[in-house]
């Protein structure tokens, strides 16, 4: 209990060490705040016969306590672009990754994966069972995400990442395990009565072993 | 209500179909803190269910849960919680700032008789109650009331077959909130009217008391925001009863257009459930720190911003909704710089308490927690802010312990504040201040153990309005976590019945209030408690700022707005 949830992902030394870097600055913010608040209220509790000072205000301390943290918040928000333009702006070269098409219905995960073409849409995509994701580590994978009914949102959280799955709307996201293992897919947007079941799986494994995978469910589907 | 003869048809002008601003207002306080208890009771069925989930509810059960067995049912869980977000934000926290306390402090801190449009006044309390009865009659149709969360996404909200609240409750939520939204909106026209046209001789625009700044800005935030919500609620109502498809791509519309319009309302509304809050709280501050508010203008212009850049970041709700990412680099830099306002307003506190004659009242306590459970609000929204990290708290319950940081932490310390501030003036008699500091002993420890844990939740990756967390093996122990946070809950809940019970009991018996129980300086306290229907005897006249306190040119600690000096002018 406690603490940031382990990561599985590249994104997840990125984001995490960027939660602590605000965990820090606030930190010290709120140290300072309330331990001033609290040092104040016992130092300065009312006397009898006493008056207070009578100030209003101070120029220059307001500059300062307005610039300071304004340059602090400015440098924070430049400091982090890069990372939010490598999650959700700029995807890996489709050559080299995996390529996946999540459709999102109540209150289930359906994916679709690239056929040995490499491209999605075609005769020889691949029909994973439902709620079932499987990828390879270490190499990239990009999402197609959609949703058939309502909006949901594939969340996972040791990858950190989290996508609305939207209507009518089709979003690209991508994420490279970095271990293997088995990390549930949890919906975050609420869906319905059933939302807080609408649970899937990736397993992530060796490259090989995903090969194996995905050619064990293809040919389970041509049997069909 | 039964009318027999004539002395009761003036009972019923003076106190029911009142146009007297004061009246009103207590009318707000009343309706607004009878649905504070309703929303608080829905949140204690939350937290039962997300310690103990889907177990038998015993003694309330069968009443509550009738239907399944005094089991809560998947469907009833959206439910509660949309009730309990619609109920805290559009019949609480909105009407007991601006509806209560708006409508009993502006006239009478501005030095007016009245509000500029009395009957618009009232007109606006009783939209409110068709509003509250339709929103209340919700829960006894069929399939129940509105399930889509307070939010109401599309499309969920828009489709009957999605879930079942998005019948006929989903339908009687839009309407309500339809009347909600015309009440506020002339409301703010009214306040903003009076503010600038019925200030007493010698009130400048600076010599007004912050909470009137306050909720002068908060009305003007209402008044550009509010028609886009409406707009917006009249959409989705076609959406749902004549056929169109503005939200619906099944017929060419766009999900992502009502997130746009809900939140360019919803998130300067989330400042409308400030910022009065921060008004008050700085009367109170200066008052019992018995010195002069620290920086007045840079407090009055950070309001100023904060409004301004609250236009401008609603898209920080929608970083993961499928918004163009670069379009969530500006709204992630605007949420950043939103900080900043904020950041100023506590500085600005802290220096007014230093070097000060702090005399802790319950009003002062519950103002300093304001202060200090805001900073925790504001500081966790750095962290959404900071989008990389979003991705993982978004939909979180570090949201979720966010926005009741400055909901609750805030906004409503500070209402308590307030409540106990300015009772004497509204009923004549004090309520008792030992036990208001039991009240907030207890409140704000239970608070703190409620909330707090919340973000060790989000830090988890625990969902919001999930109704049953432990479904997932990633979740399962953080169970003994939340039976913490609920067993607090309870105590937290409990606790209001001391709050309560101080209030009536100060309302029969309390001892009775002079003009000025405080020492204080704004126009309010030179008038009779309560005030007379017509306010004041005589016109006031304005010589002062209003937080002259500990001012060298008097033997008191205090300097009433309308006492003259020799030299001090009224203009």
């Amino acid at each position: 209990m406690g603490g940031l949830l382990p990561q599985a992902s590249t994104f997840g030394p990125g984001v995490d060490s960027l939660f602590m870097l605000v965990l820090i600055v606030t930190g010290v913010a709120f140290v300072l705040v309330e331990g001033l608040l609290i040092y104040f209220l016992i130092r300065y509790r009312s006397r009898p016969g006493q008056k207070a000072a009578y100030i209003h205000g101070n120029h220059k301390v307001e500059l300062a306590w307005t610039i300071i943290p304004g340059l602090m918040l400015f440098s924070l928000a430049l400091y982090q672009r890069g990372a939010w333009v490598t999650m959700k702006q700029h995807l890996p070269n489709e050559s080299q990754s995996v390529l996946v098409a999540v459709s999102a219905k109540q209150f289930e995960w359906h994916a679709t994966y690239a056929g040995d073409d490499g491209r999605l849409d075609t005769e020889d995509d691949v029909v994973a069972p439902i709620n079932i994701l499987h990828a390879p580590v270490d190499q990239p994978v990009i999402v197609r995400l959609t949703s058939q009914d309502v909006i949901h949102s594939f969340f996972v959280p040791q990858f950190r990442i989290k996508q609305d799955a939207v209507p009518g709307m089709n979003i690209r996201l991508w994420f490279q395990a970095t271990e293997t293992g088995q990390f549930e897919i949890a919906c975050a947007e609420l869906c319905g009565l059933g939302h807080y079941r609408m649970r899937g799986q990736v397993t992530v494994e060796s490259a090989d072993d995903f090969k194996t995978w995905l050619a064990e469910v293809k040919a389970k589907q041509s049997g069909n | 209500m039964t009318t027999h003869a004539s002395a009761e048809k003036s009972f019923l002008e003076k106190y029911v179909f009142s146009i007297d601003h004061k009246v009103i207002g207590i009318q707000f306080l009343f309706s607004s803190l009878f649905f504070f208890c309703m929303g608080g009771l829905l949140a204690m069925l939350i937290r039962t269910q997300l310690a103990w989930p889907w177990q038998e509810i015993p003694i309330v059960g069968g009443l509550l849960y009738g239907k399944s067995g005094s089991i809560l049912a998947p469907e009833t869980f959206p439910a509660i919680v949309t009730m309990h977000g619609t109920i805290m934000i559009f019949f609480f926290i909105i009407p007991v700032l601006s509806g209560a306390f708006g409508n009993f402090l502006i006239p009478l801190m501005i030095g007016a008789k009245d509000m500029a449009f009395p009957r618009v006044n009232m007109l606006s309390y009783w939209l409110m109650v068709p509003a509250f009865l339709i929103m209340l009659a919700s829960f006894f149709v069929e399939s129940g009331t509105a399930a889509a969360g307070w939010t109401s996404y599309v499309p969920l909200s828009a489709l009957a077959d999605k879930i079942p609240g998005s019948g006929t409750g989903q339908t009687l939520w839009i309407i309500s909130l339809l009347l909600v939204g015309t009440s506020s909106l002339m409301g703010a026209i009214n306040y903003i009217t009076t503010i600038i046209m019925l200030r007493a001789k010698g009130m400048h625009m600076f010599r007004l008391p912050l909470t009137i700044w306050a909720l002068f800005i908060t009305a003007i935030l209402a008044l550009l925001a509010t028609p886009v919500l409406t707009s917006a609620l009249l959409l989705l109502l076609f959406d749902r009863t004549i056929g169109t498809h503005f939200f619906l791509p099944s017929g060419g519309g766009q999900v992502l257009l009502w997130q746009h319009l809900f939140w360019f309302y919803s998130h300067p509304a989330v400042y409308i459930m400030i910022l009065p809050a921060m008004g008050m709280a700085s009367d109170m501050i200066s008052c019992f720190a018995r010195k002069p508010l620290f920086g007045y203008r840079p407090m009055v212009y950070s309001i100023m911003a904060i409004a301004g850049l609250g236009f401008i970041v609603w898209g920080h709700h929608m970083f993961q909704s499928g918004m163009n990412p670069v379009l969530g680099m500006t709204f992630m830099t605007s949420t950043m710089m939103i900080a900043l306002p904020s950041a100023i307003k506590t500085f600005n506190w802290l220096a007014t308490i230093w070097r000060g004659q702090i005399r802790i009242t319950a009003p002062m306590l519950n103002a300093l927690a304001f202060v200090s459970t805001f900073v925790i609000g504001g500081l966790s929204g750095i962290f959404a802010a900071a989008i990389p990290v979003d991705v993982f708290i978004h939909d979180t319950y570090w949201i979720v312990g966010h926005i009741h940081y400055v909901l609750f932490g805030g906004s409503l310390f500070g209402v308590f504040g307030a409540i106990q501030y300015w009772f004497p003036k509204m009923f004549g008699r004090m309520m008792d201040d030992r036990w208001g500091k039991v009240h907030f002993i207890l409140t704000f420890i239970a608070f703190n153990c409620v909330f707090f844990p919340m973000f060790i939740l989000g830090m988890g990756g625990m969902p919001r309005r999930i109704a049953d967390p432990y479904n997932y093996a990633f979740l399962t122990s953080l169970q003994p976590m939340n039976q913490f946070m609920t067993i607090s809950a309870y105590i937290l809940g409990l606790s209001q019945l001391v709050l309560f019970g101080n209030f009536f009991a100060g309302l029969f018996w309390g001892k009775k209030a002079t003009n000025n129980p405080w020492e204080a300086n704004t126009l309010e306290w030179t008038t009779t408690s309560p005030p007379p229907e017509h306010n004041f005897d005589t016109d006031p006249v304005v010589y002062h700022g209003p937080y002259e306190y500990s001012s060298p040119m008097v033997k008191e600690d205090w300097l009433p707005q309308n006492q003259a000096l020799a030299g001090s002018a009224a203009d």
